[in-house]
């Protein structure tokens, strides 16, 4: 399972709503109890991109999320990415790219963009596995 | 000498270059990194020559991307 604050997902949709038509993207970090990972701090980053259709992160602002996770004590979970018009689930480019399979790859649908809709997923390969988010209300 | 690796302090023989670091550090899936030396990004293609020196400081930054333009 994954938890995340409401404050957070509040953080990730904004930000990804105000990025359209492009992609948006960034880093969460957090800390591990158990099966459980806990999302304390979500980054939201510049997609170097700029595309409605694709993302990398910033390198120079992912160098600069390490550190700030690396000083705060916090755990490196994973990424988020939005897709703009397309469904929260991985794309065959999202499997292609990504290399840990122990990572949380987070992706915010902006289908509907009154309700954005986020699901995490373990890639491993070809194979996806849908990982339980549960979105908390109080900050964690 | 010692350079500094992903924060950590170690200490490493005289003449060590990026690609043996990343041997020597046994980082997996090596193709998706890019790697920072003092803050400067290197060019992939040089890490096999460009050399490290006493107090250096290493990243190593796995790429990040994706994209939704082929959803099944």
């Amino acid at each position: 399972m994954i938890i995340i604050s409401k404050d957070d997902f509040q953080k990730i949709a904004d930000y990804a709503l105000s990025e359209l038509p492009n992609e948006a993207c960034g880093l969460i970090a957090g800390r591990i109890e158990g099966n459980d990972k806990i999302i304390e701090k979500v980054y939201l980053l510049s997609n170097i991109d700029k595309s409605n259709e694709h993302f990398s992160l910033d390198p120079k602002e992912q160098l600069a999320a390490v550190r700030d996770m690396r000083k705060l004590g916090l755990l490196p979970l994973g990424n988020w990415h939005s897709h703009p018009s397309s469904p929260s689930r991985p794309s065959e480019e999202d499997k292609r790219l990504a290399y840990d399979k122990t990572a949380s790859y987070l992706i915010l649908s902006l289908m509907d963009k009154d309700k954005p809709v986020l699901n995490s997923f373990h890639i491993d390969g070809a194979e996806t596995q849908r990982e339980e988010l549960v979105i908390k209300e109080n900050k964690l | 000498m010692k350079i500094t690796v992903a924060g950590e302090t170690k200490e490493f023989n005289e003449g060590l270059t990026i690609a043996e670091l990343i041997r020597q550090e046994n980082i997996e899936n090596p193709d998706y990194i890019t790697v920072s030396v003092n803050d400067e990004f290197a060019d992939n293609e040089n890490f096999p020559s460009i050399e490290l020196h006493d107090g250096d400081a290493v990243e190593f930054l796995y790429f990040m991307g994706g994209g939704s333009y082929v959803i099944l």
